[in-house]
Order: C-alpha cells, then structure tokens, then sequence
C-alpha cells in the first residue's frame, strides 16, 4: 500500500495504458509513463509516430478510447482541458494574431477576471523573463520566429499552471537560431521549476533539452530513459536506428 | 551541423543560378504577357460595355427622357414608396436572419467534425443551382391554400403565400448561401489552434468568438452581408411567385417595376429602376472599400 502511494506521488503526470484511434488509425498503443514534478521529457519520434496525440490527451484536446490520465494523483479523463492547470505551446504557436504582445500574454489572466493592477504585474514579470518589454505592443506578424516562440511561452505560463506542455517548439524556426533557443528555453523551464511535456521528431533535440527521453514509433513506446540510456543502450532496433542516423551524419562531418 | 551548412550553401549556388536564368525567360515571357494582357482587357471591356454599362446607361437615359419632373413624380408615386418600404423591410429582415444563421453555419462547419458535415455543407448551397421560380413554388407548396401547410395556415387564419411573410421567405431562400459562402473558406483557413489556445486558457465559447473569431471574419462577414443586401433587393423570380402582384400591398420594387412596364408606362419603369441602380451601385462603392480594407 506505501509503495503504491509513493508511486502515485513521484509521477505528476502518468499515462497508463492509453488507447486511442482515429478514423482507422491506431495512434497510442497501450501508451503508458510517467514525468515526475519539475521534470522536463520530451516525447520522441518520427512524424506520425503518434506523439502529439499524446500531447493532445494530455492537454485534454483529444479524449483516449481507453486508459486512463492522471495528473498529480487524480484521474483527470473527464475533466476538460480548461481546467488541468495547463500551458500549451503550440506548434506554430497559434498566438492571437489580433492582440499585441502583452495583450496576448495578458488573455489568459483577463479570462480568470484578475485584478488590472495584477494582470499589468504579471504581464510585465514575463515580459522581462522573456527579454521582449520593447516589444510588448508589436502584433505577432511583426515578430520574428523566435519571437513568437517566447511569446507562447510566456502566454502559456501567464496563468500560473502546474504542467507545460510544448508541441514541436523549435520545428518553425530557423536552424541557425534553434540551438540558441534550445538552451534558453531548458534554461527558462528549469527557472520556473514547471513539469514539462515536449514533443520533438530531433534527437539532438531531445537528448540535449529533456530530462527524460520517452522514444515513440507507431504509437508504442520504444524506450523510456535518461538521455545517456536511450543513446547508449539502445532496447530495441529501432532506437538504434533511429540513432544511427545521427551517428552517420557526426561521423561524415 | 558543419554537413547542413554545407548543403545550404551549395542549394544557394544552384539556385541563385536557376535564379538569372529564370530571369531572362522570364522578360522574354514578359513581352508575351503584355500583348496578351490588352487582349485580354479588351475582351472584358468589350463585353462589360455590352451586358452592363449601355443597358445601366439606358437605364438612366430613359428614366430622364421624359424631364426631371416625370421622373421625380414616378419615384414619389404612392405605389412606388409602398414598394420602396416594402423592398426594405424584406431586405433587413432577410439580412438579419441569413447572418445569423450565415455565421452559425460557418462556426459549426469549420470548427466541429461530425457526420454528415459535408452534407450540410452541400445542401447549403442549393439555392444557387435551384432557380428562383421553383424557389416560390416550393413556398406556395408548402405554405399555399391547397398546400401541406395550408389547411392549419387558414384553421389560425396566418397568411404567408400572397402576403408580407411569403416575400420575406423567398427571398431568405434565395438569398442564405452568401454570407455562409463568404464566412466559411476564411474560418476555415483559420484553423482551430487559436481557439484551442485560448479555450486552454478557460475561454468561454462566446469570448473565443468575440476575441478571436470575430477579429479575423469581420470583413468577410460585411462583405458577405452586402452581397446578401444587393441579392435580397434585386430578387424577382422567387418573389414574383409567392407575392401575388397586390399593388401597394405585396409589390415589391423589381414587381413594380414589371408592372409598370407591361402597362406601357415606360418612363416610369425606368424611373423606378434606377432607384434599384443607384442602391446596387451604393453597395457596390461600399463593396468596393471593404475588399480594399480586406487587404
């Protein structure tokens, strides 16, 4: 019975056998992990490989066929997004192309009727975190990739949730700056102490960002580990595949 | 990283030269394109001239041929006015319902996956390919005294064929795929992950529509609702079969109009027309700005 419970609490978000179909397609096979509080994983796989669809269950955009999700101990099947204390950074960021800078990071707290003189503070707060105060009543076209990405961000952690969750963050900007931006998001997300989802297709991605590392093919998961187990004891064909690419592309250079 | 590097470089170089030599194909296609440009304006100007700007002119040539007082006496006939307000009234009534129901249609095909959906998306278009005049007899089915409804209609004594709520119907059918048409391609490319975003945030249906939706189909709904406008003012065909003809009563101003003109009173058929021209063309200035402030 302890043991149980321990369990329960080591994992803030735990999927367990998760089954989910679409139109024919089985895109979560018996899916089933575990991301502690405070920790960052990244969910990697090819594309169609089912791992935003995971993202999705999580955020409660897309309800499993079967299996059940529970964030910090409780089953959270039937209750809607809205209400599981979630920030989701969108692939392409999905910012409200209507809304300044600040307004947008500012919606969130503007629906939980916050008080002006608190919504002002905490939109500043971001923004300082973010670097982007100068820019604060630009509107999302007038920014550069890497820009909106740190205006989802800060939109998303504005309502102060307890879990983030990151669809493909880095897939809409350039590959020059995409390193630059990896380190400063695992900087920010470790500041801020917040347990994190992140999906990615990007091994380097994975392994340098991720705390842990949950490799996903055909909607099963391959493996499960830290960064060093996935790359240096690969379980199945697979992962090592999926490794050896990178390998082959180190060596060549 | 230094591999991609390389790769990028090299892409730049192969298409930088693709790029000159697209070029000068391109200023010898250019010369090409610019005799078939005026070929082209010609064809369209040629055939503007024809179906539109002599007959508008005529319009306007025979409305006046007769002096300004005829003309002012036809447009302030008694009939005429009676016309006019009857036009209007069916106009806004039409207009307010196909909006509604333009923008509940829109919301419910491009942001909700359902059986059915590309159904109701077909069926909605079926007064474009359906003429008009079966358009009013289905009304005079439906609603006449010896139709479906009828007996009950006359049991509580409720006149719809040959009256007031008819003409509003007809041109309600006629008219309800223009705001829809126009909404629904732009929500559409919006996507949902705006919306998603901000339901996330504990947004509630009609915030994500005020503050995300709404901002983004503005213009397409306006210009979608002038369409509707110069549609529901014009319509005949549909209104001709359920109005009955009841001069100051059910005559609307394009019935009017045929009226008169079948009983030879020419100048005035004309002088009533151009109060349809000058509307159509009010709406299309207007039509004009929104497209330009689209952009």
């Amino acid at each position: 019975m302890e043991k149980k419970m321990m369990e329960e609490t080591a994992a803030y978000v735990e999927m367990k056998h998760i089954n989910k179909t679409f139109d024919g397609f089985q895109a979560s096979r018996d899916v089933s992990f575990g991301v502690e509080k405070g920790r960052l994983a990244s969910l990697l796989g090819p594309s169609g490989s089912g791992k935003t669809t995971i993202l999705r269950m999580i955020a409660g955009l897309d309800r499993p066929d079967s299996g059940d999700i529970f964030i910090n101990g409780a089953r959270v099947n039937d209750i809607p997004g809205s209400k599981r204390e979630i920030g989701f950074v969108f692939q392409n960021y999905a910012l409200f192309r209507y809304m300044t800078v600040a307004d947008n990071i500012a919606f969130g707290l503007k629906v939980q009727k916050k008080g002006k003189a608190e919504i002002k503070e905490r939109v500043e707060e971001l923004l300082e975190l973010i670097s982007m105060e100068d820019l604060k009543k630009r509107y999302p076209h007038q920014l550069s990739g890497g820009q909106r990405q740190r205006v989802a961000f800060a939109r998303a952690l504005a309502p102060n949730p307890q879990i983030l969750l990151l669809d493909e963050p880095f897939a809409a900007i350039d590959a020059k700056v995409r390193r630059e931006l990896r380190a400063w998001l695992r900087e920010m997300i470790r500041r801020v102490g917040i347990t994190s989802v992140f999906v990615t297709h990007d091994q380097e991605e994975a392994m340098e960002v991720a705390d842990t590392v949950i490799v996903i093919n055909q909607g099963q998961i391959e493996q499960m580990g830290t960064p060093e187990e996935i790359c240096g004891q690969p379980q199945t064909e697979f992962v090592r595949a999926f490794f050896d690419i990178k390998r082959d592309l180190w060596h060549k250079k | 990283m230094t591999v991609k590097a390389n790769n990028n470089y090299e892409q730049d170089m192969v298409g930088d030269g693709l790029h000159s030599l697209q070029k000068v194909i391109e200023s010898h296609r250019e010369e090409e394109k610019s005799v078939w440009k005026y070929i082209l304006i010609g064809v369209c100007v040629l055939f503007l001239t024809v179906m539109l700007v002599i007959p508008l002119a005529v319009v306007i040539i025979n409305a006046l041929k007769d002096g300004w007082t005829a003309y002012k006496e036809a447009v302030v006939d008694r009939y005429t006015l009676k016309a006019l307000q009857l036009t209007l009234v069916v106009t806004v009534l039409t207009v307010l319902v196909n909006t509604i129901f333009g923008v509940c249609a829109s919301v419910l095909l491009s942001k909700f996956y359902f059986w059915g959906r590309q159904i109701l998306a077909a069926l909605i278009d079926i007064p474009f390919s359906v003429s008009p005049v079966i358009a009013g007899l289905l009304f005079i089915l439906t609603f006449g005294n010896k139709g479906w409804m009828g007996g009950f209609l006359q049991q509580h004594n409720i006149k719809i064929v040959f009256a007031a709520p008819g003409i509003v119907l007809a041109t309600m059918f006629v008219t309800f795929p223009f705001v829809f048409r126009e909404l629904f391609p732009v929500m559409n490319a919006q996507g949902k992950d705006e919306e998603e975003a901000a339901a996330l945030m504990r947004a509630g249906g009609f915030m994500i529509f005020r503050k995300i939706t709404f901002p983004h189909i503005k213009w397409a709904l306006l210009y979608g609702i002038i369409l509707c406008t110069a549609r529901a003012m014009g319509e005949f065909g549909a209104v001709s079969v359920v109005s009955g003809h009841l001069r100051g009563k059910t005559n609307t101003l394009p019935l009017h109009v045929e009226i008169l003109y079948n009983e030879f009173h020419s100048t005035e058929a004309f002088a009533v027309s151009s109060i349809l021209v000058i509307l159509a063309v009010a709406l299309l200035i207007l039509r004009s700005f929104v497209e330009w402030k689209r952009k």
